[in-house]
């Protein structure tokens, strides 16, 4: 694991270990705004930039919480500072893009229970990640998972025009796409070093 | 509204959650765990008592303390009690079963990002004593862990060709590996919310006949 170049763990990150496609995390969003591609650009964005910013803290608190011996309050300040990530993008949101803000609704806090933003900060730690590789986890993750987004949303909007059978609506088909995405994504297995 | 939330009974709470509004099936909450951790009936089962007991835990405090949490930080102070039951539960599996804790890996701490916790902490918990919030969440989790089997039975049978770790077909099956792997989840998981949506539709078209 220490061998692993910057660059194979964005790549690996992005692709063949997909945070959504491959690791289900940050599934909620992605069943929940995919449905249309101009907001799963920014939702994947902002989930992205709070990834990076969660991923920062959680390697500087780690160093503090090993530095005390206070290790068993890791889970609890990695999600006070994630919340208050998330709050602050808010925020800004709010301020520079109010149509976005309303666009993105219930979605926006939620972050928060992104499973995906914690998972970074949880599998880095558990996998002994130094700083920049971190940083090159939290990007590809951040990336995958917008790359995820857009793939289901631009597919969604193709079905919004087609005859599906009813008992196959909505969530049921949702996961079967996600199924293939997933299927797909597999593909990419052999890039990098093989786990 | 009180008088019509006075009327539900505590055994309506408990089967709320494991039939009516099961969390996997018809709520679509929790999935990152639903799916990642539903390799095996093992797994799954685990995975289900964990969140049952963090759901149950935190339901009562929350329920107690609704009171004196201010309207303004109560997300987080949710949040905070969710953490700290989680990593309770986190250091007990890892004390009593080093393979499941293993099997798990970080997906028992990601249990603190589990919507149905904190859904249930704000819909529910924070409204209603102590007595029905309780038997609410464990209905919850009841269901949860219902829909956790349902889907870590199949997917280890496909599979694996095993059930709870025990061979079930001879030496010519020949396991379908991509059940186990993460499209598999994804196709189970859909295949149950189709047969439940095709049923009710069924259930529909001869309620109307």
């Amino acid at each position: 694991m220490e061998h692993e170049s910057l660059g194979q763990i964005f790549v690996i990150t992005l692709l063949s270990s997909n945070f959504v496609l491959a690791m289900f995390l940050g599934l909620c969003p992605f069943l929940g705004v995919s449905g249309k591609l101009e907001t799963a650009v920014p939702m994947g964005i902002a989930t992205s930039f709070v990834m990076l910013v969660a991923s920062l803290c959680a390697y500087g608190l780690n160093l503090l919480l090993g530095y005390f011996e206070l290790e068993f309050l890791r889970l609890i300040s990695y999600i006070v500072v994630i919340a208050s990530t998330v709050q602050l993008v808010e925020m800004a949101m709010k301020k520079f893009s109010p149509a976005l803000f309303r666009a993105l609704g219930i979605y926006l806090p939620l972050i928060t229970t992104n499973c995906a933003v914690l998972g970074v900060a949880l599998f880095q730690t558990a996998r002994g990640y130094d700083l920049g590789q971190s940083i090159a986890f939290s990007l590809g993750g951040g990336a995958g998972f917008t790359l995820a987004l857009v793939l289901m949303a631009g597919v969604r909007e193709r079905l919004k025009l087609s005859d599906i059978p009813g008992a196959m609506q909505g969530t049921a088909l949702s996961l079967m796409l996600a199924g293939l995405l997933s299927l797909a994504f597999m593909g990419f297995g052999g890039i990098g070093v093989a786990r | 509204m009180t008088m019509g939330a006075k009327q539900v009974t505590n055994m309506e709470q408990l089967l709320e959650g494991i039939w009516k509004q099961n969390p996997v099936f018809v709520m679509t909450l929790g999935m990152c765990p639903t799916l990642a951790v539903t390799v095996s009936g093992f797994n799954a089962l685990g995975m289900g008592v964990a969140t049952t007991f963090v759901l149950v835990c935190s339901a009562g405090l929350i329920s107690l303390l609704r009171n004196f949490i201010p309207k303004e930080v109560r997300i987080a102070t949710y949040i905070v009690i969710i953490a700290t039951f989680v990593t309770l539960v986190d250091y007990i599996i890892q004390a009593v079963s080093l393979a499941l804790y293993d099997a798990l890996g970080a997906f028992i701490q990601l249990i603190v990002v589990n919507c149905i916790i904190l859904g249930r902490a704000e819909a529910h918990a924070a409204k209603s004593p102590s007595l029905p919030a309780v038997l609410n969440a464990f209905g919850m989790g009841v269901g949860f862990t219902i829909g956790l089997l349902a889907l870590g039975s199949v997917r280890e049978i496909l599979g694996a060709g095993k059930l709870f770790g025990v061979t079930l077909f001879g030496a010519d099956f020949q396991p379908w590996v991509v059940m186990v792997l993460p499209p598999g989840g994804f196709f189970v998981l859909g295949a149950w919310l189709l047969l439940f949506a095709w049923w009710a539709r069924r259930k529909e078209a001869n309620h109307g006949a």
